[in-house]
């Protein structure tokens, strides 16, 4: 399956990547690639084999409904470049 | 034309975990902002979730108590889409192999029928933290305590014909859960929060209407005004000539109307992915079955109960087993008095009221089921009559004493059975009253009924509440009567 630049920029836009014409360009090619390899995998006969959730053969481990984690909230903000009252402040998001 | 409208709720509920569903942060309600997003909650690089087993515990639980199937296996996706109060940029949750299969919910109808309501599904995902709007120089502040919170998600059928059926399903649900002791089902805060769909057809119709989606309804009286407004709209709207698109909109209270939120036309596409930090989760089947065996006896059944073995009157029976914490008071009165009636009787009647008065909840109560049920001991054998047990219990209410029987004894309130001391009050009640005695003696028959209560209020007064105003209504009318 080739893709076209519109299917790439609507990718991009879901995935918030700014991607100039230039990128844009080469990444119709690189993707479009990737899904002939996706095409090549959709082709092989599967019918009776269960589909896979995960690649390891294991099942989830459970941990016990306990509060381990104490308040690190000044350490974790020293990395966020605003923060207001203990808030995380981002470009105002409008509904 | 005859309209029909068809309903099905997704309904998100808070589950009362200490710690959260993916990292050992608490869950605690009203913590400073911050203060409970731990890195896993933040999506920090090089963190892992790890599921919470309380989680599971009591989204099976649900499962087991709406009768629904419990998959061996089930697998979280994630669910991709961008907002600044979901750090990582995807949400956990569960598409394709939710934790809980079908099921059903039975519904109580005004008309005392009951219906059931099926249930698709319910998944287990995780909450997003919170975005405060306030101005802060025209950035928005980001509260991610929430965030990573337990929920399951309860998806219905569109089985649901009116709002009144909508709000008995959510309330089924809301009894069902807290029941369980699975939520505190707290919707101010937020713990039941609900998506409405509704659509109308013509009544009859085979195919369905075009849906709106409601979003954030968060109290049962929204959820009907909501459905009834949206109902009404799209009615309206189609026999204008309108066309109901279908759109997410939100409800205003203040304005008790629906409005679109004029979202871009642009559909979502969340991209849905098994997750592969976390396994997929097995459940025994001796897991499941030591989570059946611990189930306590549900709304419905107990209901059914009250009314069959107890005698209860339907509409006591829904009232009594509402809330667990009231069935709970009352079946302590009733065992505590073995008088189911009169403890239904003063459940809803005295204590109701004085709870209301003073806004408590039942768990709240200050008279224990024990002292009430001592009470309604003491009013069943006859000890105190109607107008002193009322007292006892606001004594009891008030701190005055321990136990009815210590306070009866403290305030002298025994009934006076005593036909001679109750004699000698009347003697004295009729000595004192000469007027009243000789307008009585000239009424005829007819009036005297009437007249007769002034008298039977001074004696009860004599008394101090204490004779038995049976006792007194007869005897006075025997000695009025000879007068």
């Amino acid at each position: 399956m080739a893709l076209e630049q519109e299917d790439v920029r609507r990718a991009a836009h879901l995935a918030r990547l700014g991607l100039n014409d230039d990128e844009a360009e080469r990444y119709v090619d690189d993707l479009s690639r990737i899904l002939e390899m996706a095409d090549r995998l959709q082709a092989v006969d599967t019918q009776g084999v269960a589909p896979l959730a995960h690649p390891l053969d294991a099942t989830q481990r459970l941990r016990a409904d306990e509060v381990t984690e104490a308040n690190q909230r000044e350490r974790f903000q020293r990395c966020a470049p605003a923060v207001e009252n203990g808030l995380y402040l981002v470009p105002r998001v409008v509904e | 034309m005859q309209w029909e409208a068809v309903i099905g709720l997704e309904v998100h509920v808070q589950l009362a975990t200490q710690s959260k569903i993916f990292s050992g942060a608490s869950t605690a309600f009203g913590a400073e902002p911050n203060t409970q997003a731990c890195a896993v909650d933040l999506g920090l690089p090089g963190v892992l979730p790890v599921l919470n087993e309380a989680a599971v515990a009591m989204a099976v639980q649900f499962g087991l108590g709406i009768n629904a199937e419990i998959p061996e296996t089930s697998i979280f996706d994630r669910k991709n889409y961008f907002y600044p109060d979901l750090p990582k940029g995807y949400q956990t949750s569960q598409m394709y192999h939710p934790i809980v299969g079908p099921g059903e919910v039975e519904i109580a109808l005004d008309d005392g029928t009951t219906k059931r309501v099926r249930v698709h599904h319910a998944h287990l995902e995780e909450d997003a933290g919170k975005s405060l709007h306030e101005d802060f120089h025209g950035m928005t502040g980001i509260d991610l305590n929430r965030a990573g919170t337990p929920l399951l998600e309860i998806v219905s059928e569109p089985d649901m014909g009116s709002a009144k059926e909508a709000v008995a399903y959510i309330k089924a649900l809301h009894s069902i859960v807290t029941y369980l002791g699975i939520s505190d089902g707290n919707m101010a805060e937020g713990s039941m929060r609900c998506d409405v769909n509704v659509s109308v057809r013509p009544k009859g119709q085979e195919t369905l209407g075009t849906r709106a989606e409601i979003k954030n309804v968060n109290s049962f009286r929204f959820v009907e005004k909501a459905i009834a407004y949206e109902i009404e709209r799209q009615i309206e709207l189609i026999e204008d000539g309108g066309k109901v698109v279908q759109e997410t909109r939100l409800y205003d209270p203040e304005a008790d109307e629906t409005r679109s939120m004029r979202t871009k036309e642009e559909a979502n596409d969340y991209r849905y992915f098994p997750c592969p930090d976390l396994l997929p989760v097995v459940l025994d089947q001796a897991y499941v079955e030591h989570l059946r065996e611990s189930l306590p006896e549900l709304p419905a059944e107990k209901r059914a109960r009250f009314e069959n073995e107890l005698g209860l009157s339907a509409y006591d029976a829904s009232i009594l087993s509402s809330t667990r914490p009231m069935a709970e008071y009352f079946e302590a009165v009733k065992d505590s008095c073995n008088d189911a009636k009169l403890a239904a009787n003063w459940v809803q009647g005295e204590l109701a009221g004085q709870l209301n008065r003073e806004n408590l909840d039942i768990v709240d109560s200050p008279v224990s089921a024990a002292q009430l049920g001592g009470l309604i001991c003491r009013v069943s054998d006859e000890t105190i009559n109607g107008k002193a047990a009322k007292q006892v219990f606001m004594a009891l209410w008030n701190g005055e004493g321990a136990t009815a029987d210590e306070i009866i004894e403290a305030k002298g309130l025994k009934q006076v059975t005593d036909t001679g001391a109750i004699e000698a009050m009347i003697d004295q009640v009729i000595a004192d009253s000469p007027v009243q005695v000789a307008q009585y003696v000239e009424a005829d028959e007819a009036k005297r009924g009437k007249m007769i209560g002034y008298f039977v209020g001074q004696v009860m007064k004599a008394s101090r509440g204490t004779a038995n105003p049976q006792q007194v209504n007869a005897l006075l009318k025997q000695k009025l009567d000879q007068a």
